[in-house]
């Protein structure tokens, strides 16, 4: 019964071990990618975007809507890697120009900019992964 | 020769950075000295490099010339409205300087497209509007590709040309070429800096009072 007893605690225990180290390594990437993120957002995206998301006139949109970066999470990786051409709204405001298309980036460099671009500029949607990348750009239109 | 040149604005630049007395902005470009003849004396004057005639069609399908910038201060550059490199943030930066003066009657802009086959004049508007321009005292002018190309190099000593090893096909300098009422080149900065263009800024606001000065 006592050994019964202590099996369980250990078990538990480790499982929360188990879980936690998830926890903080997902948390570790999550800077990791941020900061890398940020790198290549600045390298590729800010021209348009701008340093702080705002975009410029109705020519480029911004990245501060964060209802619109929510509901098209799962587009983004497609949006970034095959660029986008149509019409779209943005707070309402409607935008029409010519996103380019970003072929050189890989999975990773997407993962990283998505992370940084939706954690910035008032958006605060936590980590996104290079899997989810994959499947999302498996899922493209 | 272009080099020579070019090598005369970076110099007169810097001067002008360093130069914390609120001296007269420096002429750039190429000078002569001239003999004329005053009074029966001869004197040595100094002939500098000013923008020829020009001729465009605006975003409005009006056209442009060197007349519409008689008396004016006027800022210049180079772009294309498809470009995605350096044109967005010359143009974010350009806009701050065009809110600044927006409606005063002595401050001209003067955007060359050098994308010549697709840089209409509708396209250009359709820009302009995005851009949050109206009117026309920011004019974007669609040109010949030998008128655009040869200011450029000749007047402006902006390089910019077509580049069939480009991504996209053309390659331009990002400066904002700085001109006075006569046509006078006098200040050149890097577009897409945001301390150049604050220097701008108050180069700008310098001419402005060498104008309110002259009239006196
Ligand atoms: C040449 C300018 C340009 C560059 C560079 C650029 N974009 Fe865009 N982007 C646009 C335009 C224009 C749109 C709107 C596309 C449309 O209307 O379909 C857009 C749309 C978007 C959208 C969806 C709309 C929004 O505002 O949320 C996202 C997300 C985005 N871009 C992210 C990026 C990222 C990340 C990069 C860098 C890898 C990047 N963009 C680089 C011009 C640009």
């Amino acid at each position: 019964m006592r050994n019964r007893i202590i099996y369980t605690l250990l078990f538990l225990l480790s499982i929360s071990a188990v879980f936690h180290s998830c926890q903080n390594e997902e948390g570790i990437n999550y800077k990791r990618y941020y900061v890398n993120g940020k790198g290549i957002y600045e390298k590729n995206c800010q021209s348009c975007h701008g340093a702080d998301g705002k975009g410029l006139g109705t020519l480029y949109p911004p990245l501060t809507d964060s209802l619109y970066l929510k509901q098209n999470k799962n587009k983004l990786a497609c949006i970034i890697k095959n660029g986008q051409n149509e019409t779209i709204q943005i707070n309402n405001v409607p935008f029409d120009g010519n996103m380019p298309a970003n072929p050189n980036l890989a999975d990773i460099d997407i993962a990283q900019v998505i992370v940084y671009i939706t954690n910035s500029f008032g958006n605060k949607q936590g980590f996104y992964s290079d899997q989810q990348v994959l499947n999302d750009l498996n899922n493209c239109k | 020769m272009n080099k020579i040149l070019f090598f005369t604005i970076a110099a007169a630049l810097i001067q002008s950075c360093t130069n914390k007395s609120d001296d007269r902005l420096p002429i750039l470009g190429s000078r002569e000295p001239v003999e004329k003849n005053v009074n029966g004396k001869t004197v040595v004057d100094t002939i500098y490099q000013t923008i020829p005639p020009f001729s465009y069609l605006n975003q409005d399908s009006i056209a442009v010339t060197d007349k519409d910038f008689d008396g004016k201060i006027y800022v210049s550059d180079f772009f294309f409205t498809s470009c995605t490199t350096i044109c967005p943030v010359m143009h974010r930066n350009m806009l701050n300087v065009y809110n600044k003066y927006k409606g005063n009657p002595k401050i001209k802009f003067l955007s060359h497209s050098i994308d010549i086959k697709y840089d209409l004049p509708s396209r250009l508007k359709k820009y302009a509007t995005k851009l949050g321009v109206e009117g026309n005292q920011w004019e974007f002018v669609h040109g010949s590709r030998d008128s655009i190309f040869g200011i450029a190099a000749k007047s402006y000593l902006v390089s910019a040309f077509e580049d069939s090893t480009d991504p996209q096909g053309l390659v331009h300098q990002g400066w904002f070429i700085l001109v006075d009422t006569k046509k006078h080149l006098r200040g050149a900065y890097d577009g897409t800096k945001e301390n150049q263009v604050k220097q701008l800024m108050l180069d700008i606001d310098k001419l402005l009072a060498e104008e309110a000065a002259n009239e006196k």
